[in-house]
């Protein structure tokens, strides 16, 4: 490998610059100089400032920036310009989406995978309260999946999986914390503001796995196209909110690396402080960087690069060359 | 229209032939590939003018020609793939002669090897890369990519994973 780029994160406030080749990031104490070559992808949480001149040159190098904003919300992307265009994926992909069948046949397979990471989240957090019971009806959901034959009676399928899943949150979580039911825009409380931060780091790990790519992120299947997001990001992230964005949060939580300390809490909404996004944005980093041994490539693979052997897939499915079937863990 | 990447191709993969055509190409990280730009880049720089041949049946970019002793030069990193080196350098010298431009011979040269081979191109050649440019066509315009070949070097290939994920 030419390199092995790095995800940087920047919480601080300051400016962000271009110096020769570099990109420079300045703040009243320091002056940091980040090599644009090892530059994979940049999440701004702080205040930034930034000039055309920089954002020339990180589009220039192809590395998407992900803005997020005071809450921790992310509001953003800076989506460079097409390095790897193909019309004939984006045709297919087209395609794929008009024909009524193509389309189901592909929705069908992320909500399997979502579905599918539920079950091993609540087999690898096994705790005496989740019973068979659980378990078979989620097994009866899964089944159910194939017989959907349009989108919004397959997205009612995911929802009532999803509820089904939430509800064993308290089993697995062993802390003392209020969780009734998943709440969004904006989240009520710590559990609902750790999903929502946590999910949006998934998203943009899929969006800038897609820009690596040919697939455009517009033009995807379970979700409508271009619903206020980059909707085929939404699709893929299905996939692996559960088994990478829940188990950081399992963990976090478990070990108490993250308590309600971590958390701003208004009258009715709550997000996580500057110091509980450092620690969930590290854990989630340590999360994209652990390999395994991919069994098909013989050969030890990150989870943040299987995010992008799910996007080949998806690219063989759409030429037509190997049916796709979602990312399931086997672990 | 074919080139000489895609002769290249041709002999090392028809399945990156076709994914080549399609504009369906990977990152480019690869360190080799990385090294054999600069070689090309760096080597022979004073006498180096690269020089393209583009139509709408061939398109070649030679890396620099010898007018007075007639020999198209091509600059490549290592022999390890000799053989598609020849023949992309005979396709280089059939394009030649399709323009008229006859008498030329071949020259790839080695620099970190210090090597360098002669390449000419034979009556049975002429015949062949007439065979090859149909099968390119063919394949280029086929509907699905040809299968995986399942080779030792597709571990180095910069379409391993997409491939065989």
């Amino acid at each position: 490998m030419l390199n092995a780029m790095r995800n940087y994160y920047i919480f601080k406030s300051g400016r962000l610059s271009r110096k020769d080749n570099s990109i420079m990031f300045e703040t009243q104490e320091e002056f940091k100089s980040i090599p644009v070559n090892d530059i994979d992808s940049l999440y701004i949480f702080g205040e930034v400032d930034i000039n055309t001149k920089a954002l020339n040159f990180l589009a220039q190098k192809g590395i998407v920036v992900h803005i997020f904003n005071y809450y921790g919300w992310w509001t953003g992307s800076l989506y460079p310009r097409e390095e790897l265009l193909a019309g004939e994926v984006v045709i297919r992909q087209a395609e794929h989406y008009l024909d009524r069948n193509k389309r189901i046949e592909i929705a069908r397979e992320f909500v399997k995978g979502a579905i599918h990471g539920f079950v091993y989240n609540l087999k690898r957090y096994k705790h005496k309260d989740i019973g068979k019971e659980i378990f078979q009806q989620l097994d009866n959901y899964l089944n159910l999946v194939n017989e959907q034959e349009d989108i919004p009676s397959l997205m009612g399928i995911e929802g009532n999986a999803r509820d089904l899943y939430y509800d064993m949150f308290p089993n697995i979580i062993r802390q003392d914390i209020e969780f009734d039911k998943r709440v969004k825009r904006p989240p009520n409380n710590i559990m609902n503001a750790l999903i929502s931060f946590v999910n949006s780091l998934v998203y943009t790990a899929v969006l800038k796995e897609i820009y690596r790519t040919q697939l455009n992120p517009t033009i995807s299947y379970l979700h409508e196209p271009s619903y206020r997001r980059f909707s085929l990001a939404l699709d893929v992230a299905e996939i692996f909110k559960p088994i990478y964005g829940d188990r950081t949060i399992f963990d976090l939580l478990n070990n108490r690396s993250i308590t309600e300390d971590h958390f701003d809490k208004d009258l009715n909404y709550c997000y996580l402080k500057e110091t509980g996004r450092k620690i969930v944005v590290k854990a989630f980093e340590e999360k994209l960087n652990t390999t395994i041994k991919h069994k098909k490539l013989k050969r030890n693979v990150s989870y943040e690069r299987i995010i992008r052997l799910e996007l080949y897939k998806l690219i063989k499915h759409l030429l037509g060359e190997e049916v796709y079937k979602s990312f399931r863990i086997w672990w | 229209m074919v080139n000489g990447v895609y002769i290249n191709y041709y002999f090392h993969c028809k399945r990156h032939l076709w994914l080549f055509a399609r504009n369906i190409r990977m990152e480019h990280n690869s360190e080799d590939v990385f090294i054999g730009k600069l070689i090309s880049a760096y080597s022979f720089d004073r006498r180096r003018h690269e020089i393209q041949i583009v139509d709408d049946e061939d398109a070649i970019v030679m890396d620099f020609i010898d007018k007075n002793r007639k020999v198209v030069h091509e600059i490549k990193k290592s022999n390890k793939l000799e053989e598609l080196h020849i023949w992309q350098v005979k396709y280089y010298l059939y394009v030649l002669e399709k323009k008229g431009i006859m008498g030329f011979k071949g020259l790839i040269n080695y620099p970190k090897q210090k090597r360098a081979i002669k390449v000419e191109l034979s009556d049975e050649d002429r015949t062949t890369i007439k065979e090859v440019i149909d099968d390119i066509h063919e394949i280029i315009n086929s509907v699905k990519p040809p299968p995986v070949i399942n080779k030792s070097y597709c571990k180095k290939c910069s379409y391993y994973e997409f491939c065989y994920c």
